[in-house]
């Protein structure tokens, strides 16, 4: 360098400091907005706070009586159910269409984004739609009996034993085709030559899928669990525009619960503990996944 | 795709060939028809959906339900239609996804270009911050937003997606700069070019497809948001999304289906004409949130 030293000194000293502070914004928003947020939600959930935050030290009232209440029990079973028929059919149906669309099919353009363009919808256009479509009195049931089908019966979205999986309908309608395009890309990156050889070894078509490629996919399957669960744990909207909870209490999940109970029932210990339940699910499902993803590239 | 794929060693024959087209017509259709039925039904007068058929054309065509639903159906306590809400919508998502999407740009070149000791870690954080249940920050947000004279405002909201959306625009790039030549930037530095005009000069002009992915997912995301809106917004910052569910929730009156259903396709004409337009980008999007690397 030409510069005298000393003007170089603190130039190096200036650009070592320069990255820092353009980074430090957005580490300060991250620490207080989502960091500092949990430990107040956290020590929220220890407290006796209702209608407002108060400080007044619980222990684990909350969280005691949170697991005694029959709502959180329907809420939690209800996302059992729903997460895991949402993941496992959102993961068969992906798989299923993007193997069929990875045998050189015609019009794979123009099918691909009829597939995946319900990701683009929010879940309140997604409910609007699948509620009337569902409601026996003027959708698909009505209809069928319209057609001569008298005897067709699909009332579930009405029913406090089936209402859930119209829940599960509506979501896989939304979110199988991003699944299907995760596989796809998984499949566009498997080695032809490595299948060529097998084949010439007497493999068939099954064999090939199930012994090699499927094997193949399996980061594919990783990132669309971690995906599947975060959203189905997240789900809010699409239960508020489709069955409102309903019937009774029949479709309610741990976010509509925790919305309920901290801003209309008034009980915003009871509301901060769910929470702090939910994100330790997250917590459980994202870590691992993040470390992992992390120490793979350094 | 790789040109290993233009010739694929799975063979199949004519009838399972067959078989796999009807599926995957089967499930077009299964994608299609909720959204068709309800583009329909949305040119239909009331009377013809309550007493007909959902899936038979219009017999008198209507644009009044479209009509109605943009500048005078009943939401809330005003006959406002969506019209303010949309509004209050393009408020909120131009600036959160411009925001949100220039620090993202800054924070990735930092973390690839300008290492430092714990800036794994500190990506890591930031990367968690995109997986939390927003539950957990609702009760803090709604107290903080309070105190600083935000609550119900559109900046307030705005705010709130920059925030909860930086993760995403880090890590999308991160990932892109990642492979941008570090030797360039060294060069670059010898020949005394600072901090930000290497970002100006030399990274921002390849930054195109990787500001559109980022662009494409913040506003899909923000514009379909629906739990912030619900529960930080008032009738001046309310959301598209908001307004659409109290419209279709309304218990007021007799339900104007066709309305409601004109309501829907409003809210999500943005997003959708978003994908059909750049819908390339949009997948690459959303693979860059899943599979990393």
């Amino acid at each position: 360098m030409a510069t005298p030293a000393a003007d170089a000194d603190f130039k190096t000293k200036l650009q070592t400091w320069v990255p820092k502070l353009v980074l430090s914004p957005s580490l300060a928003l991250m620490l207080v907005f989502v960091y500092g947020f949990i430990l107040f939600s956290v020590y929220l959930s220890f407290t006796d706070s209702r209608i407002l935050p108060s400080y007044g030290w619980v222990g684990f009232e909350n969280y005691d009586k949170l697991f005694r209440l029959r709502h959180w029990d329907i809420a939690v079973n209800n996302l059992i159910v729903f997460a895991a028929l949402y993941i496992i059919i959102c993961s068969v149906i992906g798989l299923m269409l993007a193997i069929f669309l990875d045998q050189k099919i015609r019009g794979e353009s123009v099918l691909r984004p009829i597939f995946l363009y319900p990701m683009a919808l929010s879940f309140i256009v997604t409910g609007t739609a699948w509620k009337w479509f569902l409601d026996p009195g003027i959708g698909l049931e009505h209809t069928m009996h319209l057609w001569g089908w008298e005897s067709f019966h699909f009332d579930w979205i009405k029913n406090r034993d089936y209402a859930i999986y119209t829940v599960v309908l509506a979501a896989v309608w939304q979110s199988s085709g991003f699944v299907m395009a995760m596989f796809l890309a998984g499949l566009r990156g498997i080695d032809n030559e490595m299948l060529k050889a097998a084949q010439m070894d007497g493999a068939t078509n099954f064999q090939l899928y199930r012994r090699i490629i499927i094997p193949q996919l399996r980061p594919a399957f990783l990132s669309a669990f971690v995906i599947l669960s975060h959203l189905a744990i997240k789900s809010y909207d699409l239960v508020v525009a489709l069955t409102g909870g309903g019937p009774g209490r029949a479709t309610e999940v741990p976010a509509t619960f925790m919305y309920s109970y901290t801003f209309t029932r008034n009980q915003m210990g009871i509301g901060a503990s769910s929470s702090v339940i939910m994100l330790m699910t997250i917590v459980a499902i994202m870590v691992p996944y993040l470390y992992s993803e992390l120490r793979e590239k350094n | 795709m790789s040109a290993g794929s233009t010739d694929t060693a799975v063979r199949t024959g004519r009838i399972t060939r067959t078989a796999l087209y009807l599926v995957l017509l089967l499930f077009a259709l299964f994608y299609l028809l909720p959204f068709a039925i309800m583009v329909i039904n949305s040119v239909k007068p009331l009377s013809e959906i309550t007493g007909g058929n959902m899936m038979a054309l219009p017999q008198d065509w209507t644009f009044e339900p479209w009509v109605k639903a943009w500048a005078t159906a009943q939401i809330g306590v005003d006959p406002t239609g969506l019209k303010p809400y949309f509004w209050n919508s393009i408020k909120m998502v131009v600036p959160a996804v411009a925001i949100s999407t220039i620090l993202g740009a800054l924070n990735g070149y930092v973390l690839t270009k300008w290492r430092f000791k714990y800036d794994t870690l500190i990506f890591g954080f930031m990367l968690f911050a995109c997986f939390i249940p927003f539950q957990i920050v609702l009760i803090p947000m709604a107290r903080i937003l309070g105190l600083a004279g935000l609550a119900g405002s559109t900046p307030g909201l705005v705010l709130v997606h920059v925030v909860y959306g930086l993760g995403f625009t880090t890590l999308y790039f991160k990932n892109y700069y990642q492979v941008f030549p570090t030797e360039l930037v060294r060069a670059a530095q010898i020949d005394g070019a600072g901090f930000f005009r290497i970002f100006w000069r030399l990274l921002l002009p390849s930054s195109g497809p990787i500001i559109v992915v980022s662009v494409i997912w913040q506003f899909t995301n923000i514009w379909n948001d629906f739990l912030f809106g619900a529960s930080f917004a008032d009738f001046d910052s309310q959301p598209m999304t908001v307004a659409l569910n109290n419209l279709v929730q309304s218990s007021t009156g007799v339900k104007e289906y066709n309305v409601h259903f004109a309501g829907a396709i409003l809210a999500a004409l943005p997003t959708l004409l978003v994908y059909i337009v750049a819908g390339r980008y949009f997948v690459r999007g959303l693979m860059a949130g899943s599979v990393k690397g």
